[in-house]
């Protein structure tokens, strides 16, 4: 039997208001092991620990029990002065008696009752705890960024500029992403390439960092400071080394009916090709589907032009294995697809766009070299109306519920930019409420409305609908007129709703980094650790963490860094000691722990094993306790109950559920 | 039958195998039981008929420890659980010899009582050269005839098939005998309201004794110490408090063999309360093939196993049932 003390915290009023601290202490000192109870306004104080430091000198305690708020918030300040006093510190349990308990409850009677269970429950896991030794790590001094973005890039960046190697894994022909196809960026009005590319241009100059483009991530084993990744690095069908990236290939292809996915599908491109002029590495890729020589055997056109020879259709996809002390997601966004919104004709109308669309339409290289057009029939536009929140703070199930926030402003950019290129062009914007909170940013706004002219009715649209004119027919709500509008138009442009970039779920997965309902991965803490993952040694930058603009984009990029940073500069990291144990004379070496170990961690011997005077040669479980991270999931697998959970054992969880049911 | 104990014979003459694993005549005439023979002079003992309905494969566990082979007579069904203990590393597909037997459907003793017939003496029809359409019962009231087919066990009307998933060599003739919808009682199950479906499993399970039958014969319990057995775990040992409370054992049982069950249908054979054990686990087969795809546990001893196993595509658990 352990000889217990537990201190129970008013956390100044918010635990003392609801819950009846008094009582509480003096229930649980009745309880078996205890010896020591009592109460203190602030338990994580100095003070507060002195109290535990000077009951386990005075009474000779082998186990403190804390009830307090999350174990996540002080359990290692307990487990510190626990340490302080000699005691192992992995012999301190919190009960969680403020967030489980106190704020989620408003009768004191009720809550009182509850704590009262809450401690007898770490009461009854304490008498069970045995002292446990962390072991140590070791940590790569090499980060890995997840997507070439300008969220990636600029992590990347500032983790070069700290003196580590930086690798990049970049799924499309060129780093870049989503900024390299805007047009300008609000609330500037500066072209969007001309402040991205020198930033790719001294990324891939940087000594410390390696790009891999037209890669993706294929497994993740390891776990924090000692990650193996194996990059699949796909076949280009052109040798990077030869390439001197002249482009003759890209204009002798006769392949020429792809969609571009740089410019959005509006218009084609070659099958072999460098997605944008500006990209970086300017070597150019063969999209195997549309390339005639991988389709029918015959054409070959582009290595009989390639000077350089350095076409190479027999290339295959290589794996490049890797280790890594950090990993920073940094896989951007998407616009959603637009199959829920019938009414707004997406689908039906080649004038009805999205946001993103314009941006490529705007810009001189893009499908009109830059003018203005109608994509039916190349007329100029006149009557331009864009809406609002498509798809975006949506209360059904049709788009996402979230703010997408940027499209207020990029709106008010577009909207701007159109007024003062083409002032004849009538501008309307629908929307349900411009937000604009953001340095500088209700100026710009203001500036589209009393400078640029640009006509904002606060209402949604209803429907669009193509006339036989050829234009649209646009129905909406002006709610603060209170009237209904109708209102012909020749282009119609959709504030389309952001999503996570899908392949976030696969790498989510991978990395067992926890995503939410909308696919955008979650912070350790949403105020107080945002660009952390739960999951260590894995930092979020960018968009694929919640919705932001470049500015702040690039903020928390340099934050993920100075994270990853942070991480780096440790020589050695503590590992937790609460880890998987397999005992050898119950395991039937069925490999099924092995199966479900998401870390690789369990592997089999055979070994000989002495169950009580049977001396015979099985096959057991071992596990690395340097791989384990504690998820348990071999031990709920073993069907023998031979592997358990160092500090969580069956036992231990069986009598906290004993002691909550008695 | 014959051809059997004479393959038997040459295999242990040739060295080949240090043993067999097979049946030997019980005390009645319908309860063959399994037996090891060591020598061509012990064969004299050896049968197998309809009866011998006992599967084999668990205890190749226990022969794969022993010195050299052992010759082991496994029906079609039978051989999916020993490739499953094969998939688990349970057995040593090097100390087997497989003889692959043909099986017309084994018959169920209690099915038998139940059609009034009491008294047995003497059965015939049942061996492995009969036409077996019908039994011919010796009773001492007299003597009774039963068809074979209303005759057989649960699992035989539901037949996995006539294929060996594992073999050396096959001897004897397979027959069709499915005329059973496999997942018609688990559906007529789900079907029930939650105070039916309640009410069913108390009436079942409030039967059971206790008495490890289920637990002992089931390939998939094959645990070195049951946690029901070990000291390690609260379960072992502890009184019951009312008489459904063994309910905790078959459905924990149930989820351990979850993923592994080959539905070899030995657990509802062994009962001596006649619960319908199998239809747990069946439950839980049909679970995993709407959820995960059609997987029949030791069919191919190389497939990744539903449960322990997952896949990007794989359903969330918080998808609705399609």
């Amino acid at each position: 039997m352990q000889r217990i003390g537990v201190f129970v915290c008013h956390c100044g009023s918010n635990i003392a208001a609801t819950v009846d601290v008094k009582k509480v202490v003096e229930v649980v000192s009745k309880e078996p092991g205890v010896c020591h109870a009592e109460d203190y306004p602030y338990m994580c104080s100095e003070a507060g620990q002195m109290k535990i430091l000077e009951a386990v000198k005075e009474k000779n305690l082998s186990g403190v029990v804390v009830c307090s708020c999350s174990p996540r918030m002080h359990e290692a300040t307990f487990r510190k002065a626990a340490e302080r006093a000699g005691l192992n510190p992995y012999m301190v349990e919190i009960a969680n008696i403020r967030e489980h308990c106190s704020w989620i409850h408003k009768d004191m009677e009720e809550a009182t009752e509850k704590a009262v269970i809450l401690a007898r429950a770490a009461i009854a896991k304490v008498n069970l705890n045995t002292p446990l030794k962390a072991g140590e790590s070791r940590v790569t001094k090499r980060a890995l960024v997840i997507g070439g973005g300008i969220a990636g890039i600029q992590t990347a960046l500032d983790i070069a500029d700290a003196g580590y190697e930086v690798d990049i894994v970049e799924k499309t022909p060129s780093i870049g992403g989503r900024m390299s196809q805007l047009d300008k960026t609000f609330p500037t009005l500066d072209c969007s390439a001309c402040i991205l590319t020198p930033k790719m241009v001294e990324a891939a100059a940087h000594e410390k960092i390696n790009i891999y483009t037209y890669s993706e991530v294929d497994k993740v084993t390891g776990f924090v400071g000692d990650f193996t990744v194996d990059i699949r690095k796909k076949a280009r069908s052109v040798n990077s080394d030869k390439c001197t990236g002249c482009g003759v290939c890209q204009e002798k292809c006769p392949s020429k009916k792809s969609l571009n996915e740089f410019n959005r599908g509006l218009n084609t491109r070659s099958a072999i090709y460098t997605p944008f002029a500006q990209a970086i590495p300017n070597v150019p890729v063969i999209d195997r589907d549309a390339c005639i020589k991988f389709k029918t055997g015959k054409c070959g056109v582009c290595e009989k032009v390639c000077q350089a020879g350095a076409i190479d259709y027999n290339q295959q996809d290589e794996i490049i294995t890797e280790k890594y002390g950090a990993i920073v997601v940094a896989t951007g966004f998407d616009t959603i697809k637009l199959d829920n919104y019938d009414e707004y004709a997406y689908n039906q109308s080649k004038d009805v766009i999205t946001s993103l669309e314009l941006e490529r339409i705007m810009n001189a290289a893009g499908p009109t070299k830059g003018h203005l057009e109608r994509l039916s029939d190349g007329k100029a536009p006149k009557e331009m109306v864009f809406i609002q929140c498509v798809g975006s703070r949506c209360s059904d199930t049709r788009g996402k519920s979230y703010c997408s926030k940027i499209c207020c402003m990029y709106t008010a950019k577009h909207a701007m930019l159109i007024r003062d290129k083409y002032p004849d062009v009538n501008v309307t914007v629908f929307y349900i409420d411009v937000r604009t909170p953001g340095k500088n940013f209700d100026e710009f706004y203001r500036r589209a409305v009393e400078e640029y002219g640009v006509n904002y009715v606060k209402g949604q649209v209803g429907k669009v609908a193509p006339l036989p004119n050829g234009k649209l027919l646009v129905q909406g709500s002006d709610l603060l007129d209170n009237k209904q509008i109708l209102k012909e138009a020749d282009m119609v442009v959709l504030a389309t709703a952001i999503e996570p970039e899908a392949s976030v779920r696969k790498i989510a997965t991978m990395l067992t980094a926890s995503i939410d309902t909308n696919n955008f991965l979650t912070e350790a803490h949403p105020k107080l650790r945002p660009v952390e993952s739960p999951t260590a040694g894995v930092f979020l930058s960018g968009v694929c963490q919640g919705p932001k603009d470049i500015p702040e984009t690039v903020a928390q990029a340099g934050a993920a860094a100075v994270k990853a940073i942070g991480l780096l500069a440790k020589d050695k990291l503590t590992t937790n000691p609460c880890t998987a144990k397999p005992d050898e004379l119950l395991c039937n070496g069925c490999s099924q722990c092995a199966n479900v170990c998401p870390y690789g961690a369990i592997t089999y011997e055979n070994k000989e094993v002495n169950d009580h005077g049977i001396r015979e040669t099985r096959r057991v479980a071992q596990v690395n306790s340097a791989l384990c991270q504690g998820c348990g999931a071999c031990t709920v697998t073993c069907p023998s109950g031979a592997m358990d959970l160092q500090g969580f054992s069956n036992r231990q969880i069986i009598a906290e559920v004993d002691a909550i049911c008695r | 039958m014959q051809e059997l104990v004479n393959r038997a014979k040459e295999l242990l003459a040739n060295g080949t195998v240090q043993r067999v694993l097979g049946w030997k005549a019980g005390d009645m005439a319908y309860n063959p039981e399994p037996s090891y023979f060591e020598t061509e002079a012990d064969l004299s003992d050896f049968v197998y008929d309809a009866f011998c309905g006992a599967n084999l494969s668990k205890y190749m566990i226990e022969a794969s420890k022993k010195e050299g082979k052992t010759l082991v007579f496994l029906k079609p069904c039978d051989s999916y659980s020993f490739n499953q203990l094969l998939k688990e590393h349970r057995v040593d597909r090097e100390k087997a010899y497989i003889i692959g037997v043909g099986c017309k459907g084994k018959l169920d003793i209690e099915t038998i009582r139940k059609q009034g017939v009491k008294g047995i003496e003497e059965i015939s029809g049942a061996s492995m050269d009969d036409a077996c359409d019908t039994l011919k019962i010796k009773t001492i009231y007299g003597d009774k005839e039963v068809s074979y087919q209303s005759a057989m066990l649960e699992r035989c009307h539901v037949c996995k098939g006539k294929d060996h998933v594992v073999y050396d060599e096959v001897i004897g003739e397979s027959r069709d005998t499915v005329d059973g919808e496999r997942f018609s009682e688990v559906q007529r199950i789900e079907s029930m309201t939650p105070e039916e479906k309640f009410l069913f499993f108390q009436k079942e399970l409030s039967k059971c004794i206790r008495c490890n039958a289920c637990r002992n014969v089931c390939p998939a319990c094959s645990c070195r110490k049951c946690v029901f057995d070990s000291n390690k775990f609260d379960s072992a040992q502890k009184a019951n408090v009312d008489s459904f409370e063994e309910k905790m054992f078959h459905i924990i049982r149930a989820f351990h063999v979850a993923g592994r069950c080959t539905d070899c249908g030995e657990c509802s054979r062994v009962c001596p309360q006649g619960i319908p054990l199998h239809l747990f686990n069946r439950k839980f087969i049909k679970d995993i093939n709407e959820f995960y795809g059609d997987y029949t546990a030791g069919e191919d001893i190389d497939a990744e196993a539903p449960l322990t196993h997952f896949e990007f595509t794989d359903r969330e658990p918080n998808e609705e049932r399609g």
